[in-house]
């Protein structure tokens, strides 16, 4: 049952988030119903374009906009679900996980690593733009503990030399 | 030990997407038979079965699902935000059994009259979102979902949301906020979500693996799921074992397995068992007299405990526990909804201590402190998620006192014995 991340790093799954919405807008909606979309919305354009991984305040005016929310309001909900960034981050967002399971099975020795590697700690964007450092509380894949996310990919059972390669790789990729 | 296996017999299936071998192993034969049957049967059925809920409280699924009542405008919510720590069982479930759980909301549709469902996956799982639109669509096609379902007049259409990203999403009031485009706050019950749910429908909101079992009662039979298992706690469980064990994983056994058993099941402990989380984050941190513990929801119980989502976290004697003080308690901070204020502030003064002992500037006054706080956010917090914290300070401060008292002493005499 390994859980390594699949695919290529950097993928966004825009293209999942547009089918699932569509049924719903043949669904009998109210304009408070069609609210169900919108965490969805707010992935989609905080993915919008390959490497940006956050949203705009032009972005936020619009949906607010879109879904009839007062931007206040919005800016609430934004702020409450850990995923989102109202601040620009990296083209690539690491999260790490240091949940009591990846803790115990080494999740400081990845984030010791990663900060001098990047030279940024928590929650902070290399000066390059090419990465934010971030850590979560649970990536549910606890059997594959430490574990990190890549954007939207799971990253398990790596040694921090191959985590030093994946990242180097990216970093390269430009946008 | 028994060798009955349910879900991880389905996962087993090469590419867990293709209907049609999910179908040759007996898939969606639940949901014939159940369609057969009057709605008001189905849910005896599933009361006669005792199946409870497998999200962490333990609700009988029966007994919720004829609670539906009111308005004819219902919906099904399947609860797939799985934050706990420790637990990755639902992950497993819709990664290889995914149409187990598509199955298990149809016939839970039809017997409470859900005409939509929803499938609300945490934003940190987005393969499953992909993975399960596509076995949605699948089921469409093959006549298991959407509208006259197998030939039938029932229909029911099933939709994926992709979470923000927290933990408290997960109790099944803050989910609904949250579907419905709010900052994932609960709210009070009563009225509960199966009178005012939804939009203010009445809404049945149950768990991933709750679902997936929901099938087993239609193909084997109540009397089957039911003789598997203790008693008050019938069936099979999945287990997500984890932490200094040989063999981390989804484990399926029927409950009231010990946890000895599972750990053996799993390769054995890795070093000298020192303690074991069980039930997640939210729950108690036990010694090793928990090796005799069967997991079932009474027993757990008993132990002071509670199943919760049947998460274990073993940890051997190298595990310092202050830094599980330290990581429990910020878990705890940072994911606080913020809603109430005991909980708000109760939760940053708990982590700010187990902070300052972690990094050896605690102080022993810390410890009754953490009690005393510990004890008004019980009492005062608005939701489970600032109660539950008890469950790990307490028993970390009860069985592991001494060791955390003798690092904090430690830690003092060494700002002065510097050499």
């Amino acid at each position: 049952m390994a859980m390594n991340g699949k695919g290529k790093a950097g993928e966004t799954d825009d293209a999942v988030g547009n089918a699932s919405i569509s049924p719903n807008t043949t669904a009998p909606n109210t304009q408070i119903k069609y609210r169900d979309t919108l965490l969805f919305r707010l992935h989609e354009v905080q993915n919008r374009t390959r490497g940006k991984t956050w949203i705009t305040k032009e972005e936020l005016a619009g949906i607010a906009q879109d879904y009839g929310i007062p931007l206040a309001e919005l800016d609430g909900i934004v702020s409450f679900y850990t995923m989102f960034s109202r601040e620009r981050r990296g083209r690539h967002v690491i999260r790490l996980c240091d949940s009591l399971s990846c803790r115990i099975c080494g999740s400081l020795d990845i984030y010791q690593h990663l900060r001098k590697k990047l030279g940024i700690s928590r929650g902070m964007t290399t000066g390059d733009g090419v990465f934010s450092l971030e850590i979560v509380n649970c990536l549910g894949a606890c059997s594959t503990s430490p574990n990190i996310m890549i954007d939207d990919h799971l990253i398990s059972g790596l040694s921090l030399a191959e985590i030093d390669a994946m990242l180097d790789r990216l970093a390269k990729e430009g946008v | 030990m028994s060798n009955i296996q349910y879900i991880t017999g389905f996962a087993t299936l090469e590419n867990p997407l293709d209907i049609d071998s999910f179908v040759a192993k007996g898939g969606f034969s639940g949901l014939h038979s159940a369609l057969a049957k009057t709605p008001a049967e189905v849910i005896s059925e599933v009361k006669r079965s005792g199946l409870r809920g497998r999200g962490g409280a333990g609700f009988p699924t029966g007994l919720k699902w004829e609670s539906v009542a009111g308005d004819d405008e219902r919906y099904l919510v399947c609860n797939a935000d799985e934050g706990e720590p420790g637990t990755f069982k639902d992950r497993f479930v819709l990664e290889h059994a995914p149409f187990l759980v598509l199955e298990g909301m149809a016939i839970a549709a039809y017997a409470t009259g859900a005409q939509t469902g929803y499938v609300y996956v945490r934003g940190e799982y987005p393969h499953v979102v992909a993975s399960l639109s596509s076995a949605i669509a699948s089921a469409v096609k093959a006549g298991y979902l959407g509208e006259h379902i197998l030939g039938s007049n029932f229909s029911f259409n099933v939709e994926v949301r992709k979470g923000g990203g927290s933990y408290v999403v997960g109790d099944e009031t803050a989910l609904l906020n949250s579907l419905m485009g709010n900052r994932g706050y609960p709210f009070l019950k009563p009225p509960f979500p199966t009178e005012k749910g939804l939009w203010g429908k009445p809404t049945i909101v149950n768990n991933v693996e709750t679902l997936a079992y929901v099938p087993y009662i239609f193909t084997h039979g109540a009397e089957a799921f039911a003789s598997i298992g203790s008693s008050g706690s019938p069936g099979l469980k999945l287990f997500s074992i984890s932490g200094h064990i040989a063999h981390p994983g989804v484990y399926e056994f029927p409950m009231g397995t010990t946890v000895r058993e599972l750990a053996a099941a799993a390769g054995g402990i890795l070093g000298n068992l020192k303690a074991v989380q069980i039930g997640g984050t939210a729950g108690p941190i036990f010694d090793t007299a928990a090796l005799d513990y069967p997991l079932d929801f009474a027993s757990m119980r008993k132990a002071g405990g509670a199943l919760g989502s049947g998460a274990l976290v073993f940890m051997n004697t190298t595990v310092n526990m202050a830094h599980v003080l330290e990581v429990t308690m910020r878990f705890f901070a940072e994911e606080s909804c913020g809603q109430c204020f005991p909980c708000r502030y109760g939760t940053r003064q708990l982590a700010f201590m187990a902070n300052k002992i972690a990094s050896g500037q605690g102080r022993l006054e810390y410890l009754d402190l953490m009690r005393d706080t510990t004890h008004v956010m019980v009492g005062a917090s608005f939701c489970p998620f600032g109660q539950s914290i008890a469950f790990p300070l307490e028993s970390l401060l009860d069985r592991f006192g001494d060791e955390i008292v003798s690092f904090i002493k430690q830690q003092e005499f060494l700002k002065e014995a510097a050499v």
